[in-house]
């Protein structure tokens, strides 16, 4: 199981746990806070605005073109920014602190 | 608030973004009496938009996209009555009738009833194997099983809108041989720049389907498990699988019989009520005001949905609430994706920018005089996201220097000296 845990814009931290599908997804079925997922993950509604914590960015990954030209304009935006539902839910990622944009 | 410290019963007529959103919210706003949910649809309340893109060329479908897990619905108490169909609402006794006769009674009603997709008149239509709509889960299987089931794989599909195009592309990758005819003389005429129809023609000409205009289906006749598709310019097409998809049409039959305000599709407030104080309609269905827009509109949208439902579950639970968004809709075609921002009708001026060097990153900026209406974004995210906030901040921009794709689009590239 991959542990990730995030805090939302009311300092929640909240601890979740999954094995596949998205980022967003797995907030989704715990509730967090400020993300939604309005599109169902495909990148198009940037609902689901996280900051990575630095030390982890490596372990996450850049976004994708289409997804820093969302982000870009964002008012929330951070050099660390990323939309969970383009972060896979893998070992890679086992321990991650995500904080929620919005 | 009493509304929602009380212990009353909101029934919510339709499970898919809309209803399943606002059960949610509600709970959120704090509303603490049962909420029941019913659908025809027997499944698990889904994402809709996927059905016609990934969902459709994906090989494994064994898993639905659920819009939430089966365990939120138990853990927020939120009653979902599936493949349950409501045939009439009582406003004054405030009950619904279910088909079978049973009756369930409530405090606030919500109608999410949503559309479903226009049949035409053609002949032969009726009769006609392996003819399709693309709207429910089901709708998916059948065209997947008819897909499988042919030898030739050959995929007729009536109309040129989102969903013909979605469905073209989706088939066309999970390896059918695809025609789309499409009445008008461009496709996606009702809701694009022509700009835009020709990108879309040429990307899917590009891709191998075939995707002709000025084509009216006038019948279809069947011999051996063989339909042909014929158009009133004489030219016929064989076809496997048909699929129809040339519009909807609003659910408003509960509405009306109940008495409801109805006026293309059932009239709402800003604060999504009905001419009946305990009666809420949201998404699909409703005819709402825009008020960047002023006017009454209907939206075929997620956004919408979504939206609607937040406002109409803040408002139930005795919150000061005022619709006021600007639409926003997406399509996947292919490796394209369209982002759009925005109500183009009323233009009467465009500007297409392609961006330097990446021929596939496009916007049609569309304006009534100076006034930006909206903006079609082709995997453009930078110029989805500043036309949402130009629109939204009434910003008039220097036409001159966004024509200019030498000025690359950022926040401040083309505002007015």
């Amino acid at each position: 199981m991959t542990k990730i845990t995030f805090i939302t814009q009311d300092n929640e931290s909240i601890i979740v746990e999954g094995n596949s599908g998205n980022v967003m997804e797995l907030a989704v079925q715990n509730k967090i806070k400020g993300i939604e997922g309005n599109c169902g993950g495909v990148c198009s509604c940037a609902t689901c605005h996280v900051h990575v914590q630095p030390e982890d960015w490596d372990r996450v990954g850049a976004p994708s073109t289409l997804e820093s030209d969302m982000l870009e304009f964002d008012d929330h935006v951070s050099e660390y920014s990323r939309l969970c539902c383009q972060i896979n839910v893998d070992d890679t990622i086992d321990g991650i602190v995500l904080k929620v944009a919005n | 608030m009493t509304e929602a410290a009380s212990n009353k019963t909101c029934i919510v007529i339709g499970a898919s973004h809309a209803g399943v959103n606002f059960a949610f919210a509600l709970r959120r706003n704090g509303w603490a009496g049962e909420i029941l949910v019913y659908d025809s649809d027997p499944e698990l309340p889904y994402h809709r938009p996927p059905l016609s893109k990934g969902y459709l060329s994906a090989q494994d479908n064994s898993q639905l996209d659920l819009l939430f897990p089966k365990e939120n619905y138990e853990s927020e108490n939120i009653t979902l009555n599936l493949g349950k169909k409501v045939i009439a609402i009582d406003k004054l006794l405030k009950t619904i009738e279910l088909s079978g006769g049973s009756k369930q009674g409530y405090d606030t009603l919500v109608l999410a009833s949503g559309a479903r997709p226009i049949v035409p008149k053609i002949d032969g239509l009726q009769g006609a194997k392996n003819v399709f709509s693309l709207r429910t889960f089901g709708h998916t299987v059948g065209i997947q099983r008819a897909l499988l089931a042919s030898v030739n794989k050959r995929v007729v599909i009536i109309g040129g809108g989102y969903i013909g195009l979605e469905t073209a592309a989706s088939l066309k990758k999970a390896g059918a041989n695809v025609v789309v005819l499409e009445r008008e003389k461009r496709v996606l005429e009702r809701v694009t720049a022509p700009e835009m129809s020709v990108f879309f023609k040429d990307l899917h000409h590009a891709n191998g389907v075939d995707l002709l205009t000025s084509k009216n289906v006038i019948s279809i006749e069947n011999s051996s498990g063989v339909s042909t598709v014929i158009c009133d310019d004489k030219t016929s097409y064989e076809a496997d699988v048909i699929v129809v998809g040339v519009g909807i049409e609003v659910n408003t039959e509960l509405a009306a019989q109940a008495g409801l305000e109805l006026e293309n599709g059932i009239k709402v407030s800003t604060s999504a009520k009905t001419n009946d104080a305990h009666i809420y309609a949201i998404g699909d269905c409703t005819f709402h005001y825009n008020q960047h827009y002023k006017r009454y509109i209907r939206l075929e949208s997620v956004q919408n949905a979504v939206d609607q439902a937040k406002v109409a579950a803040a408002a139930i639970c005795g919150n000061e609430v005022n619709y006021d968004v600007i639409p926003w809709f997406w399509s996947d075609q292919y490796d394209v994706k369209l982002q759009m921002v925005g109500l183009s009708q009323g233009y009467n001026n465009v500007i297409k920018r392609i961006e330097l060097g990446n021929e596939k990153c496009q916007s049609v900026w569309y304006f009534r005089d100076d006034d930006l209406l909206a903006v079609d974004a082709v995997n453009n995210g930078k110029a989805y996201v500043l036309g949402t906030r130009f629109i939204k901040g009434k910003q008039i921009l220097d036409k001159s220097k966004l024509k200019d794709v030498s000025i690359p689009i950022k926040p401040t590239s083309f505002l007015l000296d």
